[in-house]
């Protein structure tokens, strides 16, 4: 990310730490996310 | 002996198809009438757009797999529809021109007793000067465009290694494009592209989009429970492109796209233009153009489609202000109100009216997404619907027995934000329903316990995972029922 300049566009949305870019393509924690999104969306399949 | 003909073979022409065979005794014949000679998963194109995958990994050939099926196969396009015959028989038919090499430009016709049209959409290029492939931009519609916007990609690319500055704009290329999520796994797969070649420095990304906010999808965004926050996907959007340093423009109507300028006009009535090197434009949806005759030959277009070209249904049609917009407005059997033997799924069938508030520039130009009615929710009305025929069929009943309205379905959507097996990402959503009901949901429009939203590389996982369940089910492969819409 390039550094955000004040009262532009980029300077007011959230953005993640180090942390959470780290955790999201952390493996582990990752195969456990698998597994709820997996049955999060079957959870929506079966709704109809 | 009945005949169901199917228009169309793409995501909910085969899923119809297929459900409609597997229900019907072999006495019955299930037809499919397709221009295209491949299958083709839409959803990975945005992959060949980038080169993670190639062309054929996308596409099938369908010929095969309707010989293993029993379906019957025209590699046509149809013209017209004549749901009362004509003069010399009250046989229903379809005129259909084929598009095969051996065939091509020979007119024919089908006859049927039920159909449906799941043709999917005419990419209406034509509705913005220089727009498209053949003219100034690339798309990622079919998996021809994708590959030839990878090439043109790639040539930037080997551009930007010498040191060049480029400048590249993805989203929409029409004030009423539907099909925001394909141009949005575009921007991120290409900036992913340049992080892995090390030239992210080399580029300025844009995100041009006829969205009066980041995060509206068509559907006028969503709320997601996250962080202790009820929060709307616009600022989960904004992040995602101010994390990526992506420029956005919203908002606009792109009226016209030069060799390198792109012309476009705004919500307040400016007319500006931003100059590109590349460029990645979704094209407005239209209905593929097809007439309707009556028995003596007149013309009955406008009493079997809307004005855009796609088949009205059992929708409420009546012209209302977005305050009075209903979840009861959207159809729930996809059956032609003029005809009890005609259903139309897909992006095929008119929706009432869009999703995302109606928005107009201050010169009057209409400005805002169309509703998107493609994957999951088109795979699951046209199961419902094969199912209704085939139970009409099978003589249990005179009337639609499955009902699939978009307002009481729910909606999974992987959206990637780069292909990479160990360091890719992807947004996984769930929404419940896809139609916001404001009286049930009063602060939000849907469940937030059904609705939910994240980023990570479990989403790329599952959105690979889905890319070849899906084709497998296509081909109609063992236990390919397993496989959901």
């Amino acid at each position: 990310m390039d550094v955000r300049k004040p009262y532009e566009q980029t300077y007011y949305p959230p953005v993640p730490t180090k942390f959470t870019q780290k955790l999201r393509v952390n493996f582990l924690y990752q195969f456990f996310r698998f597994m709820v999104l997996n049955l999060k969306m079957l959870r929506m399949v079966r709704k109809h | 002996m009945a005949k169901l003909l199917i228009l169309g073979g793409g995501i909910a022409g085969q899923t119809a198809a297929l459900h409609a065979r597997k229900q019907l005794s072999r006495n019955h014949e299930v037809i499919v009438v397709t221009p295209n000679s491949k299958w083709n998963w839409i959803p990975s194109n945005i992959w060949v757009g980038v080169g993670f995958m190639k062309q054929e990994d996308v596409v099938f050939p369908l010929a095969p797999v309707y010989k293993k099926t029993g379906i019957v196969y025209h590699q046509a396009k149809a013209i017209s529809i004549h749901p009362e015959g004509n003069s010399e028989s009250a046989v229903p038919y379809v005129t259909i021109e084929y598009t095969s090499p051996e065939k091509m430009g020979q007119l024919d016709i089908v006859q049927y007793d039920y159909l449906i049209n799941a043709t999917g959409p005419k990419l209406n290029f034509n509705a913005t000067k220089g727009l498209g492939p053949e003219f100034n931009s690339h798309s990622v519609c079919t998996a021809s465009h994708a590959e030839s916007a990878s090439s043109a990609l790639h040539e930037l690319i080997a551009q930007m290694k010498k040191g060049d500055k480029k400048d590249i704009v993805i989203g929409t290329g029409h004030g009423n494009c539907t099909c925001q999520g394909a141009a949005f796994e575009y921007i991120f797969n290409v900036e992913y592209l340049l992080r892995k070649n090390n030239v992210r420095d080399k580029a300025n990304i844009v995100w041009l989009s006829n969205e009066a906010e980041l995060g509206d999808f068509g559907i006028g965004g969503m709320h997601l429970q996250r962080g202790g926050y009820i929060t709307h996907s616009r600022v989960f959007t904004e992040s995602l492109y101010t994390e990526r340093s992506i420029n956005w423009i919203i908002g606009a109507h792109t009226n016209e796209v030069e060799k390198n300028t792109i012309h476009y006009e705004t919500l307040n009535g400016e007319q500006k233009e931003h100059r590109f090197d590349f460029s990645m434009l979704i094209p407005p949806f239209s209905g593929v153009g097809m007439k309707a005759y009556n028995r003596i030959g007149a013309d009955i277009t406008s009493e079997l489609f809307a004005p855009s070209g796609f088949m009205l249904v059992d929708a409420d049609y009546s012209k209302k202000s977005y305050e009075q917009w209903s979840p009861e407005d959207w159809p729930k059997t996809y059956q032609s109100p003029k005809y009890n033997n005609i259903f139309a799924v897909g992006i095929a069938f008119a929706p009432p009216h869009p999703v995302s508030k109606p928005m107009f520039s201050t010169n009057g130009t209409p400005i805002f997404p169309t509703p998107p009615r493609t994957g999951m929710p088109s795979g699951v009305m046209a199961r419902e619907v094969a199912f209704s025929v085939v139970d009409m069929i099978k003589g249990k009943s005179d009337k639609p027995t499955r009902t699939a309205s978009m307002a009481k379905m729910g909606a999974a959507c992987i959206a990637s934000a780069g292909a990479g097996l160990f360091n890719g990402t992807a947004a996984s959503m769930t929404m419940y329903p896809i139609i916001p009901d404001f009286k049930t949901y009063p602060d939000t429009g849907r469940s937030l316990t059904y609705t939910s939203g994240e980023i990570g590389l479990a989403g790329h996982w599952i959105k690979h995972f889905l890319h070849f369940a899906f084709i497998y089910k296509a081909k109609a492969n063992p236990f390919w029922r397993v496989v959901p819409e």
